[in-house]
This record gives C-alpha cells, structure tokens and sequence, in this order.
C-alpha cells in the first residue's frame, strides 16, 4: 500500500501549491492513484532505489525523477525509468 | 520488476479487489526555480524512525497514518524499521538506509551544486496504510503545513 500512500502524500503537498515528485514500484495502483509526477522504477518492492550500496544507481534514478519537475506538457505524467 | 500478479496470494487478492483513493490536487503546483537554486525535503514511507522515537504501531486498524520528523543531520544508518508489510524484502533497506531514504545521495547533490539546499527536516510514515481517510484529512496536511512553514521548494516521495 506503499504506492497508494506515497501517491495520495504527494496529492495532497501539491495541492497546497508544493511541486513533489515520487518515486513508484507498482505502476498499476499510481495509474489509478494519479499523483502529479511519479517515475516508475522496475525493482522489486522494498527496493525503490535499485540496489543498496550503488549509489551510481541511486544518483541516476534521482536524476531521472527531479527531470520530471520540469518536464513539459500535462500533468500528471508517469514515466519509466530505464536501467 | 514489481507487479500486483507476482505478490504474495493474500496480498494479490487484497489489491485486486482493493478500492485505490485519489486525491484532487489539479491544477498542480509549476515548479519554476532551477534545482540549484532549490530546497528539498524527503518524504519515505519506510516506517523509518530515530532510536528515541516511537516505533510505528502495526495494531491501528486501516494502518498507522502518523509520521515521524527526522532532522536533517541524521545518520541515515542509525535509524530503525518498523514497517509492518510483509509484501516486500527489507534487507536492501536494512543494509542500506538510502535505498528507501536517499538523504547521503541528496547531500551529494547538494555539495555538488545540483541541487540548492536541503529542509532541515524530512519525514516519515508507514505506507501500508488500507484506511487511507485520515492520512489525507489529517497527517499528509500537517506534514505539508510544516513544509510552508520551512519554505519548501519541492518534495521527493519514495514508496517501498
């Protein structure tokens, strides 16, 4: 349910006029969920930064998220990160 | 990759019949500062708490929607679990905090230049939560209140 609350946490920041990005491990419950900005990772659930101790991994998956603050056209976006 | 079909049985069955909640948060917010001119703060839902802080309960019906302020000069590795789902694996988490909270990763941004400042707090809930009314009326506004208060630019969210 971790997807839902991060999604709805989110939801309710950015109502107050707060940009949030999150991050997503199950791309079905944040389609339905719908916060503004969410990068789905494909990583198991309880690793939502890929691996731990690679922070070369981590430091790419950020920056794939933090681009979606600027990213352009219609919110909400649900975009995919690649390994 | 995670997926609803892969999961443990009872935790399939749940979330297929499972009632997912929005919340309406359109327009949306613009952010329009460049990142190294920004403030962060962290949000997990890892059930991540300080040694003198109360654990999360896992005896709340619907799920613990309370969270705990961590300050920004936490050593990522000194805080505890307490994380009631058993759907996920938290070894990765346990050997490494950042995997879940990725504050040492944000900090190298910061000394890097990328990113402007750090909020001096970050928070932390337990995201298995199935009775979602009170996250939303309650303890999601509070934490964003404190988010006004320290003038937050924007906010990273990590599920686990």
């Amino acid at each position: 349910m971790c997807n839902q609350s991060v999604g709805l946490i989110a939801s309710v920041i950015e109502k107050a006029g707060i940009p949030t990005v999150g991050l997503s491990l199950l791309r079905e419950v944040t389609e339905r969920v719908k916060p503004p900005r969410t990068l789905f990772v494909p990583f198991r659930l309880g690793y939502p930064l890929g691996e731990p101790d690679r922070p070369d991994l981590q430091h790419r998956i950020i920056e794939a998220a933090l681009k979606l603050l600027h990213a352009s056209g219609s919110l909400p976006i649900l975009n995919d990160f690649t390994p | 990759m995670a997926r609803i079909q892969n999961l443990k049985f009872a935790h399939r069955l749940f979330m297929r019949a499972y009632r997912y909640r929005s919340f309406d948060w359109s327009p949306g917010a613009h952010f329009n500062k460049a990142l190294s001119e920004s403030k962060f703060v962290l949000v997990t839902t890892a059930a991540l708490y300080l040694p003198e802080q109360p654990p999360f309960s896992h005896d709340v019906r619907g799920g613990d929607c309370s969270f705990r302020e961590l300050p920004g000069n936490v050593d990522v590795n000194q805080l505890n679990i307490a994380h009631r789902s058993s759907a996920f694996d938290q070894t990765g988490a346990r050997k490494d905090r950042n995997l879940v909270f990725p504050l040492d990763r944000f900090r190298e941004l910061v000394a890097q230049r990328t990113l402007g400042t750090l909020n001096h707090r970050h928070f932390s809930f337990m995201g298995s939560i199935t009775a979602p009314g009170r996250l939303i009326s309650e303890t999601a506004p509070a934490v964003t209140q404190l988010l006004q208060e320290d003038q937050v630019d924007a906010a990273f969210l990590v599920p686990v």
